[in-house]
C-alpha cells in the first residue's frame, strides 16, 4: 500500500463510520454507536501510521506525493481535482488529528452513555473527524475551503448537541456566524492567489508563486491577511474568539477534541501549509505575530478571573494557539508545529480530567463551587496535574520542549522579535498561575459537598434537579442535557484507558524535540519546509537561556499560585480589590464581547430592525402591497355597486345596450 | 300590405312586453310580457319569411315557440317552487345575488 492509498483510506474510514451511524441510529443497541465509532477513527490512525511508515521510507527529496481520484470540475481556467497532498506536514497532522481523536471516542464511550442521543452525538464526531482529515489533506483550494466549512459545520452540530438548552443553540449560532466570517476571509484570499497562479493546486501554486508575486506586493499581501482572518476566526485569535469560551456548551469531549486538540489549530496548519506565500508577505507575517502575542496574553489575563472551569481551559487554549500562530508567523514552523502537538495532548487530556470532576460535581462547572476534589478523584487529580505542569511548561512534560522551542527561535530572530521573546516568556507565566489557580481551587483545600460524597459514601452526587450549569436554568427535558447519571474516570474504564494514556503523551510527548538531542520532528518535516527562505538557528546561549527562564518562569507561577490561593487565601480578594479596574477588565473579558456587540451586532440588528419596521412594513408592505390592493379594491367596489340584484335593472341595462348597438350599426350602414 | 304594418306592431307588441318585463313586480307577470317579447319576434319572423317567399322564417318561428315552451315551464315551476316555500312572490324581494 503505497502512502497515498494510505491517506484515501485515512478519509475513507471516519466517513464510513459517519454514514453507517446516521443511517442506523436507531437501529443501534446499547455503546454498539460508541465503539463504531471508536473502531472507524482507529483505522484512520492506523492509516495514518501506515502513511507515516510509507512517507518516512521514500528520499527526503521525495517525500511530496499527490493522489487525484477524479476531476470535480474542469472548465474555463479551473481545474479542481479530488486530491490529496501527502507530505511530512500533512502526515503528521493526520496522525495527531486520528490519535487524539481515537482516544477521545474511547473516553466518549462512557463519557456519554447516559445521554439520549448516543448515537447522534458519534455520528457527528465522526463525521469531524472526516472534515478535519479533509482538511488538513487537502491536496488543492478546493478541498482545503470544503474541509474547513466542515468542520465549521460539525462544530455547530457538536456545540449545539444539547439542543434543549438555549445558552447551547446561542452559543452554536456564534460559533457558526464567526465561522462563516473566516470561511468567507478563506475564500477571498483564494481567489487573490488564484488570480495570479491559475491554478488551485497547491503545489503548483507554491512554485508559481515566487514566479507571479513580487515580495511584499499588494495581492498577495491582501490575500495572506484575507487567509489570516480565515485562520483567526478558526483559531479563535483576536478579534474573531469570543465563540470559542461559548463553545464550551457542548458537551466535554467536544470541547477536548474540537475547541482543544484539532479543529482550533486548524489556522496554525493553515500558515504553515501557505508558508511559501506569507514569505511573500513580511507585513501578513508580522500582522500573524502581533495578533498571536496579543491573543496571547490578553487570554492568559482573562484566564486569570474566568470562574468556570472549562472556560478557564478555553481560555488558555487561546493563549496557547496564540504561541502556535506566532511561531508559524515568523517562521518557525516546526516549533509551532511541536507545540500543536503537545498541545493537543494535554490540552486533550486536561478537558477529558475536567469533565471527570464536572461529572463528579453532578454538572457543576464553576471553580467556586469545586474544592477538595483531590481525595475523591485521585486518578483525575493525577491526569489533571501532569496535564497543567505540561501547560506550564515545567521540564520534562511535553509543554515544557515545546513551548522553549518557540521562544528560542523567536528570539534568534533579533530585531523587535525581542519583544514577542519577552511576551512569551509572560505569557507563560501567566499560564502558570491560571493552571495552579484552576488546580489548587478544584482539588486542594475542604472536600465540597459532593466530594465528600463521593469520600464517605462511595456514591456518586446528583442533583435532585438536573440544571444548566450556564444559567441555572432546570433542564425542560430528558434529551437536551447529558442525562441524569453522570460519569467518572474513576468508575469508567475507557475514560480511564484515554486519560492514562494522553497522560503518558503529556509527559513524554516532549522527546521528538529535545533540543541538541533529539530534534527528531524538525528533521522529519524538513522536507516541507525545504523551500522556506527563513532559517532560524538559535545559538546554544539562547537554548540554554530559554530552558533556563522557562523552568523558573514556570515554578514562579505556581509557587505565587500556592501562594495566593492555598498559603494565603486572603491575597486574591485583596488584590482584586486594590486594582480593581484590572479585575474587572479580567472578568469581563476584555469588554470584547460588549465592543463587538457595540460595533457588530447592534447596527447589524439595528439595520435589521430598520429593515424590518421601516421599510418592509412602510414600504413594501404599505407603499407596494397596500397600494395594490387599494386600488383593485376600489375599483371592483365601483364596479360592484353595479350588481344591485334587481332583475330589472339587468333587463334595462340589456336592452339599452341592444338597442344602442342597434342603433349604431342603423347609423353606420 | 306593406311589411312595414307587420314590423309596426311587432315592434309595438315588444316594447308592451319590455315594459312589462321592466317595471311589474310580480313574476307571472313578468314571464307573461316575456312570452309577449318572444312572440313580437315571431310576428317579425313569419312576416319576413312571406316577404321573402321561403318557409325558413317559419322554421325559426316554430323553434321559438318550443323554447319558449320550456322556457315557461322552468320559470312556472320557480314560481311554484317559492310559493311552497312561503317565500314572497316578489321580484323585488329577491336580490340576494347582489356584488
Amino acid at each position: 500500500m503505497s502512502a497515498t492509498t494510505a491517506a484515501w483510506l485515512v478519509l475513507a474510514a471516519p466517513l464510513a463510520g459517519t454514514v453507517l451511524l446516521a443511517a442506523l441510529f436507531k437501529a443501534l443497541p446499547g455503546r454498539s454507536a460508541g465503539w463504531i465509532g471508536t473502531a472507524a477513527v482507529a483505522l484512520s490512525f492506523l492509516f495514518a501510521l501506515v502513511a507515516l511508515v510509507k512517507l518516512q521510507q521514500a528520499s527526503p527529496a521525495h517525500r511530496e506525493l499527490t493522489s487525484t481520484l477524479w476531476s470535480i470540475t474542469r472548465s474555463v481556467g479551473v481545474n479542481a481535482n479530488a486530491s490529496v497532498l501527502v507530505d511530512p506536514l500533512s502526515v503528521l497532522m493526520i496522525c495527531v488529528v486520528a490519535g487524539v481523536s481515537m482516544l477521545i471516542h474511547l473516553y466518549s464511550v462512557s463519557y456519554l452513555s447516559g445521554d439520549r442521543g448516543y448515537s447522534r452525538f458519534f455520528a457527528y464526531l465522526n463525521f469531524f473527524v472526516f472534515s478535519m482529515l479533509l482538511l488538513v489533506l487537502a491536496g488543492n483550494f478546493l478541498l482545503l475551503i470544503v474541509g474547513w466549512a466542515f468542520v465549521g459545520a460539525a462544530s455547530y452540530m457538536l456545540i449545539s448537541f444539547w439542543y434543549r438548552r438555549t445558552t447551547a443553540t446561542r452559543a452554536g449560532i456564534k460559533a457558526f456566524v464567526i465561522n462563516v466570517v473566516g470561511d468567507v476571509g478563506l475564500v477571498l484570499g483564494t481567489f487573490f492567489i488564484f488570480r495570479h497562479t491559475h491554478t488551485l493546486d497547491f503545489v503548483a501554486t507554491f512554485h508559481l508563486a515566487p514566479k507571479v508575486f513580487a515580495s511584499g506586493s499588494g495581492d498577495v499581501t491582501a490575500g495572506c491577511v484575507l487567509l489570516l482572518v480565515g485562520a483567526f476566526a478558526k483559531s479563535a485569535q483576536i478579534p474573531f474568539h469570543t465563540w470559542l469560551p461559548d463553545a464550551m456548551e457542548g458537551p466535554t469531549p467536544v470541547s477536548a477534541l474540537i475547541h482543544a486538540a484539532t479543529m482550533v489549530t486548524a489556522g496554525v496548519y493553515l500558515i504553515a501549509r501557505m508558508h511559501p506565500l506569507f514569505q511573500l508577505a513580511p507585513a501578513a507575517q508580522d500582522v500573524g505575530a502581533i495578533v498571536g502575542v496579543t491573543t496571547l496574553l490578553i487570554a492568559g489575563t482573562i484566564g486569570l478571573a474566568a470562574t468556570d472551569i472549562k472556560r478557564v481551559i478555553a481560555y488558555s487554549t487561546m493563549s496557547q494557539i496564540g504561541y502556535m500562530i506566532m511561531a508559524v508567523s515568523v517562521g518557525a514552523y516546526a516549533a509551532g508545529l511541536f507545540h500543536l502537538m503537545t498541545h493537543a495532548f494535554f490540552k486533550a487530556l486536561l478537558f477529558m480530567a475536567a469533565g471527570s470532576a464536572i461529572g463528579a460535581m453532578g454538572g457543576e462547572q464553576s471553580l467556586d463551587r469545586m474544592s477538595g476534589l483531590r481525595r475523591a478523584l485521585p486518578f483525575t487529580f493525577v491526569c489533571f496535574l501532569v496535564g497543567g505542569l505540561a501547560l506550564s511548561g515545567i521540564p520534562p512534560f511535553s509543554g515544557f520542549f515545546s513551548k522553549d522551542d518557540i521562544l528560542a527561535q523567536i528570539g534568534s530572530h533579533g530585531g523587535w522579535y525581542w519583544g514577542l521573546y519577552v511576551a512569551g516568556y509572560v505569557g507563560a507565566l501567566l499560564t502558570a498561575l491560571y493552571t495552579f489557580r484552576m488546580i489548587f481551587r478544584a482539588f486542594l483545600g475542604e472536600p465540597c459537598t459532593p466530594a465528600r460524597e463521593l469520600i464517605d459514601h462511595g456514591h456518586l452526587f446528583h442533583p435532585a434537579q438536573p440544571t444548566n450549569p450556564a444559567n441555572g436554568e432546570i433542564e425542560d427535558s430528558d434529551v437536551g442535557f447529558p442525562g441524569p447519571d453522570h460519569v467518572i474516570a474513576e468508575r469508567a474504564l475507557p475514560m480511564r484507558l484515554a486519560m492514562g494514556l494522553l497522560a503518558l503523551l503529556a509527559i513524554g510527548g516532549g522527546v521528538v524535540g529535545i533540543p541538541k538531542t533529539t530534534s527528531w520532528l524538525d528533521r522529519f518535516l524538513a522536507p516541507t519546509f525545504a523551500d522556506s527562505t527563513i532559517h532560524l538557528y538559535p545559538s546554544n546561549h539562547l537554548i540554554y537561556l530559554g530552558l533556563a527562564v522557562g523552568t523558573a518562569v514556570g515554578l514562579l507561577g505556581i509557587l505565587i499560585a500556592w501562594l495566593v490561593w492555598v498559603a494565603r487565601p486572603a491575597i486574591a480578594p485583596a488584590v482584586a480589590r486594590g486594582l480593581r479596574p484590572l479585575a474587572s477588565l479580567f472578568e469581563h473579558k476584555w469588554y470584547f464581547d460588549e465592543l463587538i456587540d457595540a460595533l457588530v451586532v447592534a447596527p447589524s440588528a439595528w439595520l435589521g430592525r430598520f429593515a424590518s419596521n421601516t421599510f418592509e412594513r412602510l414600504f413594501v408592505n404599505a407603499t407596494l402591497i397596500g397600494g395594490t390592493t387599494a386600488i383593485v379594491r376600489a375599483g371592483s367596489a365601483t364596479v360592484r355597486s353595479a350588481e344591485s340584484g334587481f332583475v330589472r335593472y339587468y333587463v334595462g341595462f340589456i336592452l339599452v345596450g341592444l338597442a344602442a348597438i342597434g342603433l349604431y350599426f342603423l347609423l353606420a350602414s | 300590405m306593406s311589411i312595414a304594418w307587420y314590423l309596426a306592431v311587432s315592434a309595438l307588441i315588444f316594447a308592451i312586453g319590455a315594459g312589462g318585463v321592466l317595471v311589474r313586480r310580480n313574476p307571472l307577470v313578468v314571464l307573461l310580457c316575456l312570452e309577449l317579447m318572444l312572440n313580437a319576434a315571431n310576428l317579425a319572423l313569419v312576416a319576413f319569411s312571406r316577404m321573402w317567399g321561403n318557409g325558413a322564417g317559419q322554421v325559426f318561428a316554430l323553434i321559438v315557440m318550443v323554447v319558449a315552451a320550456c322556457e315557461v315551464t322552468v320559470g312556472l315551476g320557480v314560481i311554484v317552487a317559492m310559493h311552497r316555500h312561503r317565500l314572497p312572490v316578489d321580484l323585488d324581494a329577491m336580490r340576494e345575488l347582489q356584488g
